[in-house]
Order: structure tokens, then C-alpha cells, then sequence
């Protein structure tokens, strides 16, 4: 490890909230390698404590856990957030990883699918965006780290419900963003592209554009400490995405994306 | 989310010789385990598998469902004091690596490459350049947890009969979940090596019975496109950990990538002897003693990824045998001449010798003596037709050949050299069953 990772040990409070999904574990444990105190919120208690002993043994200082459904703890979002820094003592990054991919076809004709997936990626994840914030304001430094998605560029009929509550995530990030500005505390949303994750499974795998969820681990982490607003992971992405919102809906209404 | 089988061609041994359709499922979680393997059955049996470096078909199952183990990775506990680590099946040695270097703790035991899982170092009980010291891998298990597709699922011990069926057992006895081992203490990440060369085979034998005494690690690159007196001329190289160094582990990403399959003449038989040639005369220069980092002395393949496309797209297979100490000079011999005078060698042509340690599973593969492993390219019938005259060498020599690397031998050969096979048999998870099983135990 080098010198930097060390003086980052000794201040790395970190709070993730989905900790069982494939890129969360990835970056768990890239913090767990520099020794950092990691609170990690899911539903289950079983994977929780499986997940907890793997950081331990891999370097953690310290792994606490908390057992909860996000989207419904969310209105709770500031005291759970000042219980969670009480617990580690202080608080430097929060990763907001949890959503739910949902599909297209289910929520244009059930309202109860495209209110899960407008819960979960977007309306609850703000809550506790907006939870860390004001410790964050108040203390003048931290980072919120948000997984948004390249689907949150344009609204395509394929994805449309899933990509509006991740476009609408990221745009929330980026005003959260501008709004600590002059804190020194950062918000970040990062935009993955393809990553193999079971969120994908059934999809077919492995092409040039697919990242695992340990690049994506990576991403996040660095974003905690650097870069702008909205990142994608992988950078090609930008690029794409771009491409991909100049093309004029005349095309863009005659493909099948 | 639940978890489902989905069809995927991209499923192949390391060896790549067999192309075939799997159905894959990938658990991330052991509680998702039995309900996938409630659904295999002695008619539609299934298969765990890890990094799938077993080169034949002991990995696969074709047309059947197979369980993608590696992303069971986490580690349960490991005591800093003692040493002993206990890890999900999917863990590769490299991310145990990982953990247990920086703290001074190193594998008993290691295969020629760190991705492998933990798995499957239990269920091939893999061997290293140290066997004559330390034994197999399965020797360092303390405990283990397997489901078996009934439902049951067993805690298991050294002394325990399906303990010693499942070490060794090719992953047909259930689904390990966990494996529990003893590491060993290093004092740095560095070793103290040497490399000799030596003229001829029968120079091997001599040379390696001293350093079996001197060094802890030891093999030999043989080359196999020399005869008459230069005939198995090679390198021997061994080594001891170093007292002097850091304990920086390794990094974790190979350097160096094979893009795509190598086109077929890449490999023809003069490549191969110029590269064994330089390769040589290169060792012969470089005479003495030298402190290397452990990772290009245990994993010199491991820096260049996917390596197995050097073997161009039709894949090729590996040829390990062991041979008992009264017979492995003479045998030896013979295969190798038989080997030369094919024109068919390669390069990765390794030789050692292995200690007395009793072996730990039923089907477990080193014995004393020595081995040999070759590799050769697919060209169908004519590698068919040398490896089975090399069979002939190695039944008539009392060896047996490495299940692990075997994608052909036929059922009676397989039978006739694992004695205690039906003895594993009653061991065997009827819901479990891979090609390389429903071949040789016809």
C-alpha cells in the first residue's frame, strides 16, 4: 500500500448501503484492504455476517452491520445515519448502492413494479443522499457516492422506467453536488455501463464493453476521494453516452433499443 | 433474486479441446446451494466447478448443469497467530494469497498456477514443487463442509471415510462449501534459488536425489525434441524461502494477455526446439544461486493470461503421469524417446520427483517416484495414438496417470491403476457426474 492509503486508514468511515450486491462486496473490500471501519446495511443477516467476516479477515478495522429494507427505512434516513456514525465513530464516505433493475414490460402494466422501481433507485435513494448531506455540511467534508447508470441518459423504450429513476438519481447527485460545493464535502454519481452482475443475468456476457463489478469497486472508491460529479464507469461510456443522446428521435424511434 | 441455470457455450476446460454447451449457474451466496442442487438427480446430474484449470474433462458436463463456485470467495475466518484459514470453496489460492502473505503466512502447498479455488485444490488434491516435504494440498485440510444432493450436509475431518473420498474425489462425492487449512510460516515473500542444468535424463535422477535432501522446492523443464545422449537434457531448479525480504504479496493481475488463439503453425516442432534450445542455453549461463519474488518462481505461466491459446483453437491436451521409484529411470526413458522420436513435444515439459507422504484421498494422484507432464497440441488422431503407446509405458512401469489433466484415457486403464476406485464409488453423490466419470468408471 502506498503512503496515501495509509493516511486515508486512519480516517476511512464508510457506510454502505446495499452491501450484498456484487460491486458493493467489490468495494467493501477494496476498503477493507486499506483498513478502513465499514457499516454495511442490507436485508439479510445470514450473507450480512458472512460478509462482515470476509472484510474482517481481509484488513478491516471494523465491520459493523445493520439489518433493514432501505426503501422503507428510508424515511428514517437522519437518525439510522446518525445511529450509523455514532457506531463508527465518525463519518467519511456514504455508498449508495442498493436498486432494483425491474423490467419494462412488468411496470407499464403493474403500478406496483414502477413504484418499487421509482423507490428503490430513486425516491428513498435521495433520502439518504440527503441524510448524509447535512452531516456532511456540517462537517465540512465527506463524500456521497451514488450508482447511477448509463440507462439514465436517455429514455429508451426498453428501460424507460429503470433509466428515468437512475437519470433522475444522478441529476439529484449532481445538484446535491453543486450545493456542497463551497463545504468541501462531495457528491458523486457514478454511471456504469454493462457489468457482470447477477442484476444482468440472462443477458449474454463477456464482450468488450462489459466490466466486472471489481473495475466498478474500483471506480467507486476513487470517486469517494476525486473526480466531478457524474463519472462513468467505465470512462468509454461518456463517449457512448454522448453519441448516444445526439441521435436525433427520428432515428432513434426506428431502433429497438 | 433467484438463482437460474442459463446456456452458455463459453464453459471449457483449460486444455479446450472439448467444445460443448453447459448449463451455468453462479451462486454468490452458500444459502443458494441446496435449492440448486435439490434439482440433480442420477438422471440429470450436475457438477460444481471453479477456475476450471483441470485440463480434460474432470471439469466438465457437457449438455448437463454445472455450479460456477467462484463467486462463493469469502473468507470465514483466518487466526494470525496459527495460521489456519477457513474460506469459501470458490477462493482462489492467489486472493488467499493476498491475505496471507502480507501477515507472513504462505500455501503449504501450490499448483503451477494461483488460480485455482479452494475447491478445487481439495478435490484434485493438487501437489507442488514441495511435495516431497509437505505432501498434497488435501494433507494441510483440517475440516471441510460439503452438501451432498440429498440435502444432507457433513462437517468432515482427516479420518473420516468421506473425507478422504471427497480429497482427491474430483468433485463427484458433493459440493464443498468450505475448506478449512494450515498455512506455513514465511519470513519473506522472497525465495533463495537456483537453476542447473543438466545434459540427460539419467543426470535428473541423480541430481535430484541430492536436492530432495537441500531444497524444500524443487522441478525440472525437460526438453522433448532432443535424442541419443542429450536425450531429456534440461533445467533443474529448486529453492528455500528467503529470511531476507519484504512481505509484499503478489500483484494480482497478470502482466501480459494472449488476445486470440494462436494461428497452428505457431507451435509446430521447430519452434518448439529453438525455444527449448535458447531456453537452454540461457539456464546454462546463469549458474548460481538467486532471490526471486515467489510469484515467477511458483507461477511463471500465471504472467500471461489465457496462455492456453498459444495452443491455437482445437485446444490440446496434457499427459502427467507417476511413476514408482523402481521403475521411474527406465520408464522415463522410454517415454521420452518415445515422445522425441514423435516430433510432437512442446515446450512445458516438467519433471519432478515425489516424496513418501501416504496419500490423503482415494484417488489422490502423487505417489513416490517420479513424474512427467507434457503437453501436446490436438492434432486428433496422431496425439490420440502417442498418448495411448504412452500408456503402454506407464501400465507395463506400474504408474498411473493425473485425472486432473486427463481428457481420454479409457475406463479399464483408469480402473486397473486407482485400485481403491470402487471403494470411491460407494462414496459418489449419484446426483453428481462429470464427463471425465461417466468415461472411466464404465
Amino acid at each position: 500500500m502506498t503512503d496515501k492509503n495509509q493516511v486515508a486508514a486512519s480516517s476511512n468511515l464508510v457506510v454502505i448501503l446495499g452491501a450484498l450486491s456484487a460491486i458493493a462486496i467489490a468495494t467493501a473490500r477494496i476498503y477493507a484492504s486499506e483498513g478502513a471501519a465499514l457499516m454495511l446495511v442490507a436485508r439479510s443477516a445470514d450473507r450480512l455476517k458472512g460478509l462482515a467476516d470476509d472484510l474482517r479477515a481481509r484488513g478491516a478495522k471494523q465491520v459493523e452491520t445493520a439489518v433493514m429494507d432501505l426503501e422503507t427505512a428510508a424515511a428514517d434516513a437522519p437518525r439510522h445515519m446518525a445511529d450509523w456514525m455514532a457506531k463508527l465513530g465518525g463519518l467519511d464516505h456514504v455508498h449508495v448502492i442498493y436498486g432494483y433493475l425491474g423490467t419494462q414490460k412488468k411496470a407499464t402494466s403493474d403500478p406496483s413494479e414502477l413504484a418499487r422501481i421509482t423507490s428503490s433507485n430513486y425516491s428513498t435513494a435521495v433520502l439518504w443522499c440527503e441524510a448524509a448531506a447535512n452531516i456532511m455540511r456540517a462537517q465540512k467534508r465527506g463524500s456521497i457516492v451514488g450508482v447511477s447508470s448509463v440507462a439514465g441518459d436517455r429514455g429508451r423504450q426498453s428501460n424507460y422506467a429503470y433509466g428515468a429513476a437512475k437519470g433522475g438519481f444522478a441529476l439529484y447527485l449532481q445538484g446535491l453536488s453543486h450545493s456542497l460545493a463551497l463545504t468541501g464535502a462531495r457528491a458523486v454519481a457514478v454511471k456504469p455501463g454493462f457489468v457482470e452482475t447477477p442484476m444482468t443475468d440472462g443477458m449474454k456476457k463477456g464482450g468488450a464493453l462489459w466490466a466486472s463489478p471489481e473495475k466498478i469497486g474500483k471506480i467507486l472508491r476513487r470517486a469517494a476521494d476525486k473526480g466531478g460529479p457524474i463519472q462513468y464507469a467505465p470512462g468509454i461510456w461518456r463517449m457512448i453516452m454522448t453519441v448516444i443522446r445526439t441521435v436525433p428521435a427520428f432515428v432513434f424511434h426506428k431502433t429497438k433499443l | 433474486m433467484s438463482i437460474r441455470f442459463d446456456a452458455s457455450d463459453a464453459l471449457a476446460s483449460w486444455g479446450r479441446v472439448v467444445k460443448a454447451t453447459h448449463l451455468v449457474a453462479r451462486p454468490r451466496f452458500p444459502d443458494e446451494l441446496p435449492s440448486l442442487l435439490a434439482g440433480f438427480s442420477a438422471a440429470e446430474p450436475g457438477l460444481a466447478v471453479g477456475l476450471r484449470r483441470s485440463y480434460g474433462d474432470s471439469n466438465l458436463n457437457p449438455a448437463g448443469r454445472v455450479i460456477d463456485m467462484t463467486a462463493l470467495d469469502r473468507l470465514i475466518a483466518f487466526d494470525r497467530k496459527t495460521g489456519v484459514m477457513r474460506a469459501e470453496a470458490g477462493l482462489s489460492l492467489s486472493q488467499a494469497l493476498q491475505v496471507l502473505v502480507p501477515q507472513g503466512w504462505f500455501l503449504p502447498t501450490t499448483p503451477g498456477t494461483r488460480f485455482v479455488t479452494l475447491g478445487g485444490a481439495v478435490a484434485n488434491d493438487v501437489h507442488g514443487k514441495n511435495h516431497h516435504a509437505m505432501g498434497t494440498f488435501g494433507a494441510s485440510v483440517t475440516r471441510l463442509k460439503l452438501h451432498r444432493t440429498d440435502g444432507s450436509t457433513h462437517e468432515l475431518a482427516q479420518g473420516d471415510p468421506l473425507f478422504h473420498a471427497t480429497v482427491g474425489g474430483l468433485g463427484l462425492t458433493g459440493v464443498i462449501e468450505w475448506v478449512e487449512f494450515r498455512t506455513v510460516r514465511i519470513s519473506s515473500a522472497s525465495l533463495e534459488a537456483q537453476d542447473t542444468p543438466f545434459e540427460n535424463v539419467s543426470e535428473f535422477f541423480d541430481m535430484s536425489a541430492e536436492t530432495k535432501e537441500t531444497h524444500e522446492h524443487t522441478m525440472a523443464w525437460v526438453d522433448c525434441s532432443t535424442g541419443g545422449s542429450s536425450l531429456g537434457r534440461g533445467i533443474l531448479s529448486c529453492a528455500n524461502w528467503s529470511p531476507h525480504g519484504d512481505l509484499m504479496p503478489h500483484q494480482e493481475e497478470p502482466k501480459k494477455k494472449m488476445p486470440m488463439d494462436a494461428p497452428s503453425f505457431a507451435l509446430n516442432a521447430l519452434t518448439v526446439r529453438a525455444f527449448n534450445s535458447i531456453r537452454h542455453g540461457l539456464k546454462t549461463m546463469r549458474n548460481g544461486p538467486y532471490h526471486t519474488h515467489y510469484e515467477p518462481f511458483f507461477y511463471p505461466l500465471d504472467a500471461i493470461a489465457h496462455w492456453n491459446r498459444l495452443y491455437g483453437a482445437r485446444g490440446f491436451y496434457q499427459y502427467q503421469c507417476a511413476l514408482p521409484s523402481e521403475t521411474a529411470r527406465d520408464a522415463t526413458i522410454e517415454l521420452l524417446k518415445t515422445i522425441v522420436s514423435s516430433g510432437q513435444g512442446s515446450p512445458l515439459a516438467v519433471i519432478k520427483n515425489f516424496g513418501a507422504n501416504p496419500p490423503v484421498g482415494l484417488l489422490s494422484f502423487p505417489r513416490e517416484g517420479t513424474t512427467l507432464a507434457i503437453d501436446f497440441r490436438n492434432q486428433d488422431e496422431d496425439t490420440l495414438n502417442l498418448m495411448a503407446d504412452l500408456d503402454q509405458i506407464v501400465a507395463s512401469a506400474a504408474g498411473r496417470l493425473n485425472p486432473a489433466k486427463d481428457g481420454r484415457i479409457p475406463a479399464d486403464l483408469f480402473q486397473s491403476v486407482y485400485p481403491k476406485w470402487q471403494e470411491f464409488c460407494a462414496h459418489v453423490d449419484p446426483g453428481l457426474s462429470s464427463a471425465f466419470w461417466r468415461r472411466v468408471s464404465a
